[in-house]
């Protein structure tokens, strides 16, 4: 196998991590604050400066734990917290997370600041000087061994497990020869795959776990209703839960499987690792994730650099913090939507391209990005950001086996 | 930038030589006459691009195949050549919900 790839570039932060983005971060703690935050960001257009935020007034620890990834994200260069005040997020603790990780920080309270207008202002005048601050910095070289790298399916079709799913799997076997830390994710979305999966397994132990954790995504699913799948998936020709798992599963390649991460935990190293997106304990708080960008947001809190977004039916959607990169998988959608698609992954169904070439696509693209190309749904000022209430546990011992070696 | 394979080319895909269905590399149309395991099938009804068909004659409670892998089982006898979807293949594990002629509609599991 090919286990080299182009040289990277990134910015190094004083914990060591390097990111391939320096981007202001813009936090609402509530959404009572999300106005003022949404109008400091709309003053910068064009600029890096991204919308993220909490809706909640109550406390959860899981929204706590994911801002404080994300704010500490390597992508993130400086960020500005606009809280309401009366509500519960703890602000204090994720600015003090923040300036502990070297990072410019300042926060505004609404109740506290004169208002919207003065807040505003501002919040303007911080982000102004923090671009200012953060443009005087040079990227460094980046070693593949630094690079994190996810994937996700969305808007899946009959195509999506023939084409973009096995190329982006090609191209995640090429990113972790090179030493690259790999995320694959939606453990309702591998439903049938749970004992390939575990043959996969670094450890015994971890087998156990996967096996645990997609019965896990099983009967949440099952107390909801219905499965991840969407009438638009029947319509693109898939027909039921396991037929999407099995493409949707084609993205993780054919390394061994290296751990399982939650939601803002952090890859412990280059390999592969399947993200666990379904809650811990009982059924509360709805479905694991309402959409795309949900999941999105949670690998990117544990440090994907840059997404690979497979699609058949053809979503549209970025992301804030860390760009997305659409792999279309259905040549009929690619024509439709091109200047949303990345690559034309439908190539492979019309003869015209391999999988290993669509692979090596992706891996020579996943560079130029991280080196500072923009991506289609970049460039195009897609910035979605999602985060709603949840719950988890700790990981077990046995996720992290190479934690434990 | 075609959104076709060329001619000649295979038109049905078989994901894996155990499978017991064949994915369509592009529309077809009823009445086309094509090759299933060298026995030649006249198509009973379009088959949109990705879409499966039956590689041979399924009964109810028969377990299909893709990938290798079973993806359900068939909820009605299901001729070769036919059509395989919500109509006549449901998931071992959980519904599927789909926007029907009714509006909302979930297709019945083996469960």
């Amino acid at each position: 196998m090919n286990t080299t790839m182009p040289a990277l570039t990134g910015y190094l932060r004083a914990d060591g991590r390097k990111g391939i983005r320096n981007i202001v971060a813009v936090v609402y703690t509530v959404e009572c604050a999300h106005h003022v935050a949404r109008l400091v960001v709309n003053a910068f257009p064009g600029k890096e400066v991204h919308l993220i935020g909490f809706p909640g007034c109550y406390p959860n620890d899981y929204a706590d734990k994911m801002m404080r990834r994300l704010v500490t994200h390597p992508n993130v260069g400086a960020a500005l917290i606009v809280s309401l005040g009366c509500e519960s997020f703890n602000r204090s603790g994720l600015e003090e997370e923040a300036a502990a990780s070297g990072r410019p920080v300042h926060t505004i309270t609404i109740q506290n600041n004169r208002g919207t207008r003065a807040s505003v202002a501002d919040g303007v005048e911080w982000v102004r000087w923090a671009l200012e601050s953060l443009a005087p910095q040079q990227r460094v070289p980046m070693a593949p061994e630094e690079l994190v790298v996810a994937t996700i399916c969305g808007g899946s079709d009959s195509t999506s497990g023939i084409t973009a799913n096995p190329a982006v799997g090609v191209a995640f076997d090429r990113l972790v020869a090179a030493g690259a830390a790999c995320i694959f994710e939606e453990t309702g979305e591998l439903v049938g795959c749970e004992f390939h999966m575990k043959r996969r397994a670094a450890t015994p132990e971890l087998g156990d776990a996967i096996v645990a954790c997609v019965d896990k995504a099983a009967r949440y699913y099952t107390v909801l209703g219905h499965g991840s799948f969407a009438p638009g998936n029947a319509d693109g020709g898939l027909t039921t839960q396991e037929e999407k798992s099995l493409g949707a599963y084609a993205k993780s390649g054919a390394s061994p499987i290296s751990g399982i991460l939650k939601p803002g935990d952090q890859p412990e190293g280059g390999g592969l690792y399947l993200l666990d997106v379904v809650p811990d304990g009982e059924v509360r708080f709805g479905f694991p994730n309402i959409s795309d960008n949900a999941e999105i947001v949670e690998l990117i809190a544990c440090g994907a650099h840059v997404t690979l977004f497979t699609t058949g039916r053809g979503s549209v959607v970025g992301s804030a913090i860390s760009p997305v990169i659409k792999v279309c998988a259905n040549p009929a959608t690619y024509e439709r939507l091109s200047e949303d698609m990345d690559v034309n992954a439908g190539r492979i169904l019309t003869g015209e391209a391999s999988l290993q070439d669509v692979g090596g696509e992706i891996v020579d693209l996943v560079a130029r990005v991280a080196n500072g190309e923009q991506s289609c749904s970049e460039a195009l000022g897609h910035q979605e950001f999602i985060l709603t209430y949840k719950q988890f546990e700790p990981s077990g011992p046995g996720c992290f086996p190479l934690k434990a070696a | 930038m075609p959104t076709t394979p060329a001619p000649g080319a295979p038109r049905l895909l078989l994901m894996s030589q155990e499978d017991n269905c064949l994915i369509a590399r592009t529309t077809l149309e009823a009445g086309e006459a094509l090759a299933i395991d060298g026995v030649t099938v006249v198509l009973p009804e379009a088959i949109p691009l990705g879409y499966k068909v039956a590689r041979s004659a399924l009964r109810p409670g028969d377990k299909v195949l893709r990938y290798g892998a079973v993806i359900g089982t068939a909820t009605a006898a299901v001729a070769r050549g036919a059509m395989l979807h919500t109509h006549n293949l449901a998931s071992d594990y959980i519904p599927t919900y789909t926007l029907g002629p009714d509006a909302h509609a979930f297709i019945g599991s083996t469960h």
